[in-house]
């Protein structure tokens, strides 16, 4: 988990740097601060249960499994990336690993989610879903629509809200109407769990439980998992709307930090243990960008083939 | 073998529990078409056959209904939605645009939504605006997507079962004034290739570029035009996406002019689309203006007299037809 949390964080770095720096294209919205959540769940997962992820998805993806290289690959629209360049940073693909889908519209990967989640269940598969999405996606019409299904059908599906507190700039107080995101989960008549997306054991430890009731056949968990992100919304900066002393707060509680002081507090670990976990993804990502920039662009004509099965 | 009558609504029917029977991963879900065999009585009997597994009455939650198919597809079932009014497809809209049309393209070709969404339109039912819409032309415009039309019991089962097979999502438009009509239908196991054209009556002097229900309208007009020595020759499409160019620029080759008839608005409708392909491809062969018969750009009235009005007829197609042979060149 550790590992995985640095590659997030040094990848996530590593995107900023290069998309400011011009050598990547389009759009862009960085996880840095919120890895324990897509960390901690997709520990709890086996590689063949599915993820849906979103427009912030590089850590869903690379916590569910995907190489560095083809994600980075990806971001720079190169034929080698994991969608060949034609999804970029907001679509990432890769069954192999339980990557199935990420939506860029908020709360749109929800309804899908709950689709495979159907499929499992109708093969009598023991496989489950995850769809991750972040608290603006609790204010959409799919968001509701797919919960109450997921609930009518209990289908093995576990709902994770990343709830950084603000969409774009709007805070959670001035957009959602129930007195806790989790309270939503209640009128759909599943479990709801609030857990502190800064501490990847606890998020693993919830994500568990809701798993397990999941391939046991007794349908949805809501999980909100609380944190934050310390970049913007995108990778401009958009005015400011958060107070430099809330930042500052969740910086220091930064999930990486929590979890190397408990690992070293625990003796799970040595210093050098964690440091050389460190230069490992530092190769990863050298490797990775090396990867990317050496890879060939597709032409229109190769990503015309795509549009349809034929 | 043999070919017997039997009513459109009977020949879609025929076509959701064949590939039920055929394929295992074959389901249906929407709203009411369980328990009571939904409210037009099209999948009638297939609860029964097929119990609540396999054909889910749902919630009213079309966003819901859509994502779901689109997840079940990618997930390897073959889902066959269905959205009880055309009217409500765009309850979905998030879903029918961004997501089902999109998701292959976005995963570089790793996936594949072998969905079909069946709807329908009505005409002549007097329900309002929000009941008898009917817009294939804004699903043409979104590539990723196959649209079907079908006008007869035969092509709606053959080009069903074609969709329900066909590894692309498919928006089936049923059309509800349709669904008594009896026609031909094979016994025997057939499909009909998504993208062909059909060309329902041959003719030389004119083409009738028919879409859906009027088809029936464009070929009782025809009937009574060669009573007065008038040979017209309809087209119908039959699918919107893929589009057959090649079956109507030919035809337009043979006749020299072109009307086209469609229940859809006239503005940026399919008539228009259908127009620019014959400037584009076969403006030498024309012997006269292209014209387009289409819904009046109003939503659709109530009042039935309104109503019957503001929509394409025999009658004016008639006339259409007659004012074309006069002033061609």
């Amino acid at each position: 988990m550790y590992y995985k949390m640095v590659l997030v964080r040094r990848f996530e770095e590593k995107v900023v740097e290069l998309y400011r720096a011009g050598e990547i294209p389009g759009i862009a919205h960085g996880y840095i601060g919120e890895e324990a959540v897509a960390v901690g769940v997709c520990s709890a997962l086996r590689r063949d249960d599915y993820i849906l992820s979103t427009h912030r998805g590089h850590g869903h993806s690379l916590a569910k499994g995907i190489d560095p290289k083809y994600l980075m690959a990806e971001l720079y629209g190169k034929k080698t990336g994991v969608c060949k360049g034609i999804g970029g940073s907001m679509h990432s693909t890769e069954p192999d690993v339980g990557v199935i889908f990420s939506s860029a519209i908020v709360g749109g990967n929800i309804p899908i989610a709950v689709g495979v989640a159907l499929a499992f269940k109708m093969r009598k598969e023991d496989r489950v879903v995850v769809s991750f999405f972040g608290d603006g996606a609790t204010n959409t019409g799919a968001f509701h629509e797919a919960l109450n299904l997921a609930s009518i059908w209990k289908l093995p599906i576990i709902f994770v809200c990343e709830n950084n507190f603000y969409a774009i700039s709007t805070h959670v107080s001035k957009s959602v109407a129930a007195k806790e995101i989790v309270d939503r989960a209640i009128a759909y008549n599943m479990p709801g769990v609030v857990v502190d997306g800064n501490d990847v054991l606890a998020v693993y430890d919830v994500t568990l439980k809701a798993v397990e009731r999941a391939r046991r056949g007794e349908g949805p968990t809501l999980i909100e998992a609380r944190t934050y992100r310390w970049l913007d919304h995108g990778m401009y900066y958009l005015g400011k709307y958060r107070p430099d002393e809330e930042v500052m707060m969740w910086k220091q509680r930064c999930p990486i930090k929590l979890l190397k002081e408990r690992l070293l507090k625990e003796g799970i670990a040595t210093e050098l243990e964690l440091s050389k976990l460190e230069e490992r993804v530092a190769l990863e990502i050298d490797e990775a960008v090396r990867f990317a920039r050496e890879s060939e662009e597709p032409d229109l004509d190769f990503v015309k083939q795509f549009v349809y099965v034929r | 073998m043999a070919v017997r009558e039997i009513t459109y609504a009977e020949a879609i029917r025929e076509a959701l529990r064949e590939e039920m029977l055929r394929d295992e991963r074959v389901f249906l879900m929407g709203e009411d078409i369980g328990l009571i065999g939904g409210v037009f009585k099209v999948t009638q009997g297939l609860y029964e056959e097929f119990g609540p597994e396999r054909v889910r009455d749902t919630p009213i939650s079309e966003t819901a209904i859509v994502g779901a198919a689109i997840g079940a597809a990618i997930a390897g079932m073959r889902p066959i939605a269905e959205i009880m009014y055309m009217d409500f497809l765009m309850c979905a809209g998030d879903q029918v645009i961004n997501h089902l049309p999109k998701i292959r393209f976005m995963s570089g070709g790793k996936l594949k939504v072998p969905a079909v969404i069946r709807t329908q339109y009505g005409l002549y039912r007097y329900a309002a605006a929000q009941h008898s819409q009917f817009y294939p032309a804004f699903l043409m415009n979104i590539p990723g997507v196959y649209v079907e039309v079908p006008s007869t019991p035969y092509d709606a089962k053959g080009l069903l079962k074609s969709a329900i097979r066909d590894e692309n999502p498919d928006i089936f438009i049923e059309c509800a004034a349709l669904y008594r009509l009896r026609g031909p239908v094979p016994d025997y196991e057939y499909t009909i290739p998504l993208g062909q054209a059909d060309i329902k009556r041959e003719g030389k002097d004119v083409t009738v570029f028919a879409i859906s229900y009027m088809v029936h309208v464009a070929l009782s007009a025809a009937k009574k035009l060669e009573s007065e020595g008038i040979s017209v020759e309809v087209v119908d499409p039959r699918t919107l996406n893929p589009f057959d160019k090649k079956t109507l620029v030919e035809s337009i080759k043979k006749t020299g002019r072109l009307v086209v008839i469609e229940a859809d608005h006239k503005t940026a409708g399919v008539g228009a689309e259908v127009l620019a392909i014959a400037m584009e491809e076969a403006y030498d062969y024309l012997k006269a203006p292209a014209v387009r018969l289409a819904a009046e750009d109003i939503p659709p009235p109530f009042s039935p007299k309104a109503y019957n009005a503001s929509l394409p007829n025999e009658e004016k197609l008639i006339n259409t037809i007659k004012r074309l042979l006069k002033h061609s060149r």
